[in-house]
Formats: structure tokens, sequence, C-alpha cells
């Protein structure tokens, strides 16, 4: 079967596969977080730790929970990974350097998975099970809760509560989650992804020399690192690494995987504000979005420019041959449109408009569609600022959803929506003015070198986590202005989302009326979509022009 | 008020003398108005607007580069700079500067009024009016100004309230009652009243009035402070674009001069909306007072973009408040011809305005009766309940329906039953039955029914549909029993109506309707409508009302037209789409800038961005030249669209959105690539830039 057609297959079977579930899967969200009856294994937990179930908090309160836990996550993170030489299973790996230490436990908890060592060189299997993917349940289930929790904000009404974080953050693990991974994980084993606590088994090579081949417990941390919308792959290759991703049915199962979740939220989102068209028209937002960006890497990726392509015949450095253009441009736009962040090729080597897809699909905001639980919040804060702007065009205060968008709902929604802007152009900035940084970390020249260091800090600012490659990012300053912009892009937002939920469940309920934009209409969504690229596109447009578009256009 | 016929009703609104007319705007009015455009040049009055601050701190910053090292580009960019600042000034300037026209005629009324006190031991004493206190009675006679807002307390008189209102006809204010207040200002034509003063110096009605034109008391409505939020993180996104490209810029070998950094800055910021906000905020404010709309706050006029509900009272409002004649109805045994005839005699002579609108209604339909005639009038008394006409042995009358057959019956005959089932109908259906008989040689004959219903004004059917269209519900509040309401409801086609309503039901109603998240507008004039006033989102008082109707509501209609609401509701509306449709227009524009400025500025490390010149712009400078001078003219351009709204047509707002989307969002888009162009047509022929 030609390649292109492989590749068409794999997008019809995704899309059927989505379809299928979405559904009863988006229901099930939605009822997970509204039932009133709590699991014995919840409760157990509950008591564990002192939490009364049935008290909810305010805005600021849930803000204070959800920064403690993320703080001491972090802290947690960082204490094993310095302390893995008296850790099991470390194979003897040392201690993680303070300021890698750093950086990765950032990432983690903030749902990057921006990885600045090579899994299987650097991390022991118990790091890896304890921290990282302990990380990657929590930090996805952290940021389903704030979605969550701005639903309700647009639900409830005349109320300063809006739920238990820790309530949240237990069903989130516990009733989605975790179940799904584990079924995964044992499918993954049966498809062939390596499940193993050995460090690795030594092979003799033809020519009697002999090398390790590194193992690792991939297929139990691949499950939750797709379905969490996380990306950190266990090996260094990450999903183009054959023990990671074997063949072209796990490359399928891994993208419905991280999409799963995020393109479900929509359906949820509908079920619980009563209107199941409000999600229907995020979504279609969302996946056009998302068919535009793969149909633009696709058309580049088929169409190269390059003189070695051409030469070629086609553009398949760095993809993986089992993969061919079609699968890896799907995987590539699907892991940079859900800030997932795993690849199963290398971006680095895409054409310039090719590659310039992922990152403007990050730089997007994360809505395409978006992490587990950012997507939803990140669209919906976009959906504020347009219906800002429509409300005002059709005479009345904006509403959206029956809730009045006022001078303490635009800041929020400001506020959410700057953070991201804020760390990639200065962070881009300030690492372009460090010749001595650049140096020693950009292996390349021209407006490609800038494409790597923007699209590192646009992949920290948006927690997506992928890598451009091409860029060494070990020194001190990338390590921290890096792990600075993970935390600010990751939680600024969040405090903003709490806080508009605050604000408009604090709201009564303006009834529709005739007057009412309709926000279901294919209006509304030409509006969002349009709100979602003109953002990015003014934001972004000169450092794109600079980057990526003179790369294409050369 | 007469009502001449039912085809012309009295919409035409007064003149009103020595006002500036309303929505026109000359270019002579920018003239006159660059003069204190050139005074608000300074920091203190730019801080006040972020967007703008940020583009006068660049014109400083450019007009430095300029001074130290002088270039032709420089000093063009840092000329047009300015203009760009000085652009937004003329527009507030112009805004301004209308009312400022209003308030100087308006305080000639407050000069040197006298004031004539009454002292406690019956005594008077003469002060100046603004030396007055709350509580003081003062007595004014016929030719005086009066000195302070107040109620009348003793007297009736004649008042020329046109240096308020406009309308020259004199008004009558008499004690006690609904038509007590008197404004500060105004002057008694006849008669002698005392007036207890009501207002503080310094707070009267009038004092309000001129802050209120002057845009003095001006406060940045909640819709206003929301958008300048988010107008400001616009800004704070383009101006980390623009520092971060600096050293993208310097990486990729092109470093950029602060000259150039900071004309792509004020053409990205949302300059156009940032300059015209606080126009359009006076501008709307300011055809409120040209429709003789006085309100407290602007966030009256917003919340009355945002009603859902609008209560009318009934008479006045949805109906011309008199009985008038609608339709003959002849008995089975007349007809229409004699029907006629006969109520023609029995109303010739009948003064009243049923009496009148019943001759008009036959003259209509029957325009070959004609003639006077003699007799003797009989007038209605509260006994017979009858009236009519007495000449040459007959005997007409007409009256209501029991009265008529009593005196059917005294003469011998009966009214036959069809009569009585017509006139039970009528009432049923909110009308007046007036029943006609006549003896004529002694024996009495029943001619048929007219109808007198409550006429709803023309044209208020078609309002109310389009009110609907715009999700707003109209109630109709009435005295009137239940089945009259329903009938005229159904009649007007006002959603819901309120029937045999007191003032505690309105209130109710209006807490009823808040509780479900509604906007409620309405108006009163009566002291019991103060409470429902005040609990009301927009409460409008009619100036002939009482000072505590006045007080409790937040807008007063000096016109007293109770209809007003509809046009108040439509102008909180255009405020609101003014400033939406500007910021979309002005946020759009940002494409084509970026199409001319990106490549002039990146041309010469990467050729290939020429691709990106699509308007084919002659040089580098001249491109940026003209997104700079193109971001500043445009401004001018929009002064007269800011200060007369844009156009606003009651639809449902899907259909809005759309059609403002169109002309404000793709046409935003496309404008400047035309404008840029042709600005850069003439710019290339500047020697050194072209």
């Amino acid at each position: 079967m030609p390649d292109s057609w492989a590749g068409l297959v794999q997008v019809a079977i995704l899309l059927g596969a989505l379809a299928l579930v979405y559904r009863p899967f988006g229901d099930y969200l939605a009822r997970v977080y509204t039932s009133e009856q709590h699991w014995k294994a919840e409760r157990a937990l509950y008591r564990l730790f002192r939490v009364n179930p049935s008290s909810e908090q305010r805005w600021s309160t849930y803000a204070v929970s959800v920064l403690a836990f993320s703080f001491v996550s972090i802290v947690v993170l960082y204490l094993l990974q310095r302390l893995q030489p008296v850790l099991p299973w470390n194979f003897g790996r040392g201690a993680i350097e303070p300021g890698m230490a750093f950086n990765t436990a950032i990432s983690f908890v903030t749902n990057t998975n921006w990885q600045s060592y090579a899994g299987e060189v650097a991390m022991g299997h118990f790091v890896q099970l304890a921290g990282l993917t302990v990380q990657n349940f929590l930090s996805a289930a952290v940021g389903i809760a704030v979605a969550v929790v701005l639903v309700r904000g647009f639900v409830r009404r005349s109320t300063d509560r809006l739920g238990n974080f820790w309530v949240d953050l237990t069903r989130g693990t516990i009733r989605v989650l975790l179940p799904i991974s584990v079924v995964v994980a044992v499918v993954l084993v049966a498809l062939g992804v390596v499940q193993s606590l050995r460090s690795g088994v030594t092979v003799s090579n033809p020519d009697g020399s002999q090398s390790t081949i590194a193992l690792a417990p991939a297929a139990s941390q691949e499950a939750i690192k797709e379905l969490g919308t996380n990306g950190g792959g266990i090996f260094n290759a990450n999903s183009s690494h054959p023990f990671e991703n074997p063949s072209s049915w796990t490359n399928l199962l891994e993208i419905f995987l991280l999409l799963v979740i995020p393109v479900s939220m929509t359906r949820a989102f509908g079920t619980m504000v009563g209107s199941r068209r409000q999600g229907y028209t995020l979504l279609s937002v969302m996946g056009v979005l998302w068919g535009v960006m793969l149909a633009v890497a696709w058309w580049a990726e088929t169409h190269p420019n390059g003189p070695a392509a051409l030469l070629a015949g086609a553009s398949l450095e760095g993809k993986e041959q089992r993969f061919g253009i079609g699968q890896s441009v799907l995987f590539a736009t699907s892991t940079t449109g859900t800030s997932t962040g795993a690849v199963n090729s290398m971006h680095d080597s895409f054409s310039g408009l090719g590659g310039g897809v992922p990152l403007l699909n990050m730089l997007l905001g994360e809505v395409t569609p978006g992490g587990v639980g950012a997507g939803l919040y990140g669209i919906l804060v976009l959906a504020v600022i347009a219906m800002f702007l429509a409300g005002l065009m059709v005479g009345r205060t904006p509403e959206y959803l029956g809730k009045k968008l006022g001078r303490r709902e635009v800041t929020c929604a400001a506020v959410a929506m700057l953070a991201m802007p804020t760390v990639v152009l200065l962070g881009t900035g300030a690492a372009l003015l460090m010749p001595g940084e650049l140096d020693t970390a950009l292996n390349n020249t021209g407006p490609h070198g800038l494409s790597e260091v923007l699209y590192a800090y646009a992949s920290a600012g948006n927690n997506n986590g992928s890598a451009f490659a091409g860029l060494t990012v070990t020194s001190d300053w990338f390590q921290s202005s890096l792990g600075i912009a993970m935390l600010i892009g990751r939680f600024i937002p969040i405090i903003a989302v709490l806080c508009l939920a605050g604000s408009l469940a604090a709201q009564r309920k303006v009834p529709e009326t005739p007057g009412t934009l309709p926000t279901t209409s294919p209006l509304f969504g030409s509006l969002l979509a349009g709100t979602v690229v003109l953002v990015a596109a003014l934001t972004f447009i000169p450092a794109l022009a600079l980057g990526p578009i003179a790369e294409a256009l050369a | 008020m007469t009502i001449t016929t039912q085809d012309h009703p009295a919409r035409a609104k007064p003149e009103h003398a020595g006002r500036v007319s309303a929505g026109v705007f000359s270019p002579r009015q920018l003239l006159a108005s660059f003069p204190d455009a050139l005074r608000k040049l300074g920091p203190r009055h730019q801080r006040r607007n972020p967007v703008l601050f940020v583009v006068w701190v660049g014109s400083v910053l450019v007009t430095v580069f300029a001074v130290a090292e002088p270039s032709l580009f420089t000093i063009l960019i840092a000329a047009w700079l300015w203009f760009t600042v000085l652009f937004a000034n003329l527009a507030e300037a112009v805004a301004e500067g209308r009312g400022k026209a209003q308030a100087e005629s308006l305080r000639r009324t407050k000069k040197g009024t006298v004031a004539r006190r009454l002292l406690d031991d019956g005594g008077e004493e003469e002060m100046p009016g603004a030396r007055l206190r709350v509580g003081d009675r003062v007595v004014v006679e016929a030719g005086q100004t009066i000195p302070g807002d107040g109620d009348v307390i003793e007297g009736i008189a004649t008042v020329d309230e046109s240096a308020i209102t406009g309308e020259s006809a004199p008004v009558v204010r008499e004690s006690g009652g609904d038509r007590s207040a008197v404004t500060g200002g105004t002057t008694v034509l006849s008669d002698r009243i005392v007036v207890r003063i009501t207002s503080k110096p310094g707070e009267s009605f009038v004092d309000r009035m001129i802050a209120l034109v002057e845009g003095a008391s001006r406060q940045k409505t909640p819709n206003e402070i929301a958008l300048t939020i988010l107008l400001s993180t616009l800004t704070i996104v383009f101006l980390l674009a623009v520092v971060a490209l600096q050293p993208m810029a310097g990486y990729s070998g092109s470093t950029q001069s602060v000259v150039v950094l900071t004309a792509l800055l004020v053409c990205l910021i949302p300059t156009t909306i940032g300059a015209l906000l606080s126009a359009i905020g006076i501008a709307g404010m300011d055809r409120l007072v040209q429709r003789n709309v006085l309100a407290t706050s602007g966030r009256a006029v917003e919340a009355a973009g945002d009603v859902s509900t609008l209560l009318l009272d009934k008479t006045g409002t949805i109906t011309f408040g008199n009985r008038r004649a609608t339709e003959l109805i002849p008995s089975w045994s007349s007809t229409p011809d004699r029907l006629a005839e006969a109520a023609r005699l029995a109303s010739l002579a009948d003064g009243t305005p049923e009496g009148r609108s019943i001759i008009e209604l036959i003259e209509r339909d029957h325009p070959e009766l004609t003639g006077e005639q003699g007799g003797e009038f009989v007038p209605f008394t509260a006994q017979t309940r009858m009236s009519g006409l007495d000449v040459g042995g007959r005997q007409v009358r007409k009256g209501a329906t029991d009265a008529v057959r009593a005196w059917v019956a005294r003469h011998g005959g009966t009214l036959p039953a069809e009569i009585t089932h017509v006139s039970r109908e009528i009432g049923e259906q909110g009308g007046t039955p007036l029943v006609v008989a006549e003896l004529r040689d002694g024996t009495p004959v029943a001619h048929g029914v007219i109808r007198l219903s409550d006429v709803v004004k023309p044209g208020m059917r078609e309002r109310f549909r389009r009110l609907r269209e715009m999700g707003i519900r109209t109630v109709m509040i009435t005295g009137d029993n239940p089945l009259t309401a329903k009938a005229i409801a159904a009649d007007a086609g006002v959603d819901h109506y309120l029937a045999e309503a007191k003032p505690e039901d309105k209130l109710a109603l209006i807490r009823r309707e808040q509780e479900g998240g509604r906007l409620v507008a309405m108006t009163g004039d009566g002291t019991n409508d103060a409470p429902a006033l005040a609990a009301s989102d927009v409460g409008v008082a009619m100036n002939t009302g009482t000072s505590a109707a006045k007080e409790a509501g937040n807008m007063v209609d000096l016109d007293s037209d109770p209809t007003k609401l509809i046009e108040i509701v439509e102008i909180g509306k255009q405020l609101l789409i003014t400033r939406g449709a500007l910021t979309t227009f002005s946020i759009a524009n940002d494409l084509a800038k970026y199409f001319a400025i990106l490549p002039a500025m990146f041309l010469a490390i990467h050729p290939q961005l020429g691709a990106l010149n699509i308007m084919r712009l002659a040089t580098p400078e001249s491109a940026i030249l003209s997104a700079v001078i193109f971001n500043a003219l445009v401004i001018v351009a929009l002064i007269p669209l800011a200060l007369r709204g844009v156009r606003y047509t009651p639809a449902g707002a899907a259909t809005l959105l759309r059609r403002n989307l169109l002309i404000y969002g793709l046409g935003g888009i496309v404008t400047p690539f035309a404008g840029i162009w042709l600005i850069d047509q003439l710019v290339r022929l500047v020697p050194g830039i072209g």
C-alpha cells in the first residue's frame, strides 16, 4: 500500500475510533465529576489524607490546593532524582545533576514532560516508576480538574463553591486514568511494546563486539504518557523507538490515546452545561484547526524543497521507515496539538513549512484539541475573549453560556491568555541575546536555528514538551529558563482560570432571549477559530517570519 | 393633546430652539477643537489611556532620535507619531466640544437669580439663589426665575421651561399631585407659587446637566473598563512581540533601529479604538441629550442596551389614552346611514374628546353628511348618563347601554336584544359601547351602537415586534380590569400585561424579573412610581413628574415621552456596538500592517520575505512611513463614525454579528491594504523616501 494511502487509512480509523467513544466516554467523564457517590478506594484515600470529600472549596482555596500539591510534587520529584544512587533499580545511574533535576521535576509536574535527559541513560526504573510515571497520572488529573472547575463556574449560580480539589484529583486518577492505562498497557505489551524491569540485554554483534540494548517498563509508562498528554518517553527516542512504538498499530493506538481525553472533554463540557451542542461547537473548532494543520504538514512533507530530500525522492530524514510521511505528520500534528510532546519522528528534520506546523500548533495555545483539561480551559478562555468582542458587536453586555463577561472575567481571561506569549517571546529573545549560550547549544544557524530556539520556548511555555532537537539544552541557562517558562506557562493560566470560574459561579444566570448570541452556530465557530488563529498570528508573526516563514520561502 | 385623526399621530418631535442639532458632524468642528487637542498633548492627560500612553512614549522616543541623528525618515516618522496622538486628542475634543456649547447656554440660566425666601414669621428676605438650602421656601411670581429645584407647595402657575427642555409651550405646575416639581432656571409666566427647595447648592438639576453634557463627571462604564483591559492586554502582547523581535533580528544579522521598532509597535497596538474610545462614550451620552434625555451615569446608558424587559404604562405610551370612536354598529332594524346620521346629530354639540372622535369617524366614512344643525343640546350629566340633541320633534340620544335602555323603556319601547349583545361584546373586548337611540314622534328607535376604544398608537405592534427580535419582552402596565387589559395587550402585540396594577405590583414584577437575571427598564412620573423607578435597572422619569420620581430614576426625559424608552435602548446598544465594531476594525488592521512593515524590515537579510510585500510598496522607508500615516489618518477618518455611532437596526444577535463582522472585520482586513498602498503612491514621490 502506498505510504500516503496507509496514512489516510490511519486517519480514517483514528477518527472513526474517536467518534465511537466520544459519546459514552465524554458522558462518563461528566458523570465522574458530577457524581455524589464515592468509591470505596476513594473513601479509604480520603480517610488516609484526612480529606472531607463533601466539603467544597472556593476558587482561591482550590487554587492554593493545586499550587501546594504541585509544589510538593516538584520537591518530591526533585529529591527522588537527586537521591537516585540510594534508590533501588538505579543500575548504577548516579544522581541527576541539580539543574537537570530542577528542570525535570517542573517538567513532569506541569504536564510538559520536556526532557533534557536521555531516559535509558540517566533515570533508573525506580525514579521512572515512582517519580515520573506517578506525575504522569497526577499532572494529568490536575489539568482535568481545573477544566472541570471552569465548567462548574458556567454551570453553577450564585455560589462561591466550586468543588473539592482532592476529590477531583482522586476521581480523575482512579476512575479515568488508572483503569484505562492498565488495560492499554496490557494491549501494548501484546502489540510488542517492552515491559521489563531489567536494565537491558547484552547482545553480541556480528563483528564480535558486545553492546547493551536498554530495557525498561515501557508499556506501563507509554499508556499514561499518551493518555495524560504527557509525552515524556522512557527511552530517549520516545515514540520513534521500536520498544515504545513498534508498529503502525501501536502508533495508531498511541495517537488515539493522546487525543481521546481532550476530544471527549468537549462532550463532557456539553453534557455538564446542559447543551451538548456547545461541546460539539468547541470540538468542531478544534477539529477543523487540527485538520488544517495536518493537511499543511502533510502537503509540506510530500512536497520537499531541500536538495537532499529531492535527491532521495521523499522527505524521510528523521522519520521512521515503518511509519512513513503520513503516520509521522499525523503523530506530529496530534502530539503538538494536544500538548503531549511525544514524537515518532524528528520535527527538526521536517521541511521549513512542515516544521512550522508543529510550532504553530503549539503557539495557537494548545487548543487543537489541547492537553487533558488544558485544551478545554484554553479554548474556553479564548471563547470568553471572542464572546466579549462579539457581545459588544451585538449591542449587549457580553455574555457566554448565560454568564456576563465583565471586568473581572476579561481580566482573568486576559491573564490566562497573556502568560504563554510572555514566556515564549521573552524566553526566545533572552536566549538569543546570549551568544555564548547559543554557540554551544545551537547546531544550526540562520532561520532554522531561530526556529529551534523558538520551538524550545514554545514547547516549554505551552507545556507541550516536544523537542525540535538541534538544540542542546543542558546548560544552566536553558535548564532554569525553560523550567521557569514551564512553571509560568502552566500555573499562571491555572490560577487565572480558577479565578474566572469563581467569578462566573458567583453570577446568576442570564436567561436566553432572541437577543442572546447563539454559541452553537457555525458563525460562532468561525469567530472562535478566527480568534484562535488571529491571536496567535498577531503575536507570533514577526518571530515566525524570521524562522519558519523565511525558511519556507527560501 | 388633541388627536386630529388616527392616521396622523402627534409623533412629530417638538423643535428645540437653540440646541445643537443631533448627530451632524462638520469639518469645522475638527478645526475648532484643534486648540483643545493640542492642550491634551501633555503626559498627564495621556496616562489615562494606556494605548495612547504607549504611543506618546514612542513619539517622545522617536523625537529624541530625530533630534540626535536627524534624517528625513526619522523626522517624518516622529511627526506622524505626534499626529497620531494629536488625532486621538482631537476625537475626544470634538466630542467634548459639542457638549460645551450646551453647557454654556445652561449656565446662563444660573446667573444672578435672586430668591425671595419666606421667613418663619411670614416675612420675606432677598438672597442669591446660590445660597439657598434644602427645605427653604421661596416665593416666585410671574416674570421671575425659579431660583432652585423644588416642589410647589402652594399655588398654581404656568412655567416656561424652554431653557431646560427646549420646548417653548409653557407647562402648568401646581402644588400637590404629580405636577409639582419645578426646576431652577425656569421662568414663571403667570400667577404666584411657593416652592420648597429640594436640592443642595451645586447639585441642582441644571448643575448635573452641565456636568453631564460637558463630560466632566464622566466615569468609565463597566463595559468600557473591561474593553480597556482587553486593549491593554493586546498592547502588552504587541509590546512583547516587538521587544522580542529585536534579539531575533540581531540573531538574524539585521538589528533594527528604535525608530522602526517604535513605528511597528504603534501600528500594531489598537490605536484606532484607543483613540476613539472616550469620544464614543461622550458621543453616546450626547446622543441621549440630543433626544432630550438626561442620564445620571453612563452605566445607565449601557444598562439600557442590556434591558430584556420593558415595563410600559398603557395610557399615553401604548394607547392614546382617550377613548375614540372606532366603529358604528347598526341594529337590525336600522341602517348604517341612519345610525351615522343620528350619531352625528347626537354628537354635533358635544365638545368632549369622545364626541369629537365620533364626528371625525363619521366625517371620514360618511362625507355626504354635512351641515350644522340648530336645536337644543342636552349635555351629559351623572344622573342621565346620556347626551344628545333635541331638534324639530326629534330627540336624539347617545349614552351608556343601561341608561339608554331605561330611556327607551320610559317611552314605551324595548332595546333590541342584539344591541345588548353587541354592547356586552364591546365591553369584553376592552371597548366602551355607546348606544344611539332616538325618540321620533313619540316612538323610540334604537339605531345601534358606537364602539369607543382606547386606541393603540399606530406602529406600536411593529415596534414591539422589533423589540422581540432584539430579545426584549414588553409588559404593559394598566389599571384596567384584566379583560380590558387582555384585549388591549393583544391589540398592541405586547408580550405580557399587568392588569389592575398597583405601585407595589409593579415593584414585585420588577423584582421577579430581576431574580430571573433580567434587566428591567420602565418609565414613571408619580411619587408612587419612585420605588419601582429606583428598583429598575433603567428608570426613566418624566420631566413633568414629581421630584421624588426624578430622584429615583437614573434618567430624566425632558419631553416626558414614555415611548422614548425604546430609543434609549437603541442608543445603549449602538454605543456598545460602536465600541465592539471599532475594536474589531482596529485589530483586523494589523494584518496589512505586518505585510507592509515586516518585509521592509528584513528584506536585506531575507530577500525571500519580499514575497510578503504584496502591496508592492516602493521602499522599506516608504512602506513603514505609509503604514504609520495610515494608522494616524484612519483615526480622523473614523471620528464621524465614532460620534454618530455605527448604524443600528433592530435584529437578532446573529444577524447583527454577521453584518458587523463583515463590515468591520473583513473591512478592517481589506481597508488598510488599499489605504497603505494608496498612501505609498504619494509617499514614494518624496525624495529620499521613495
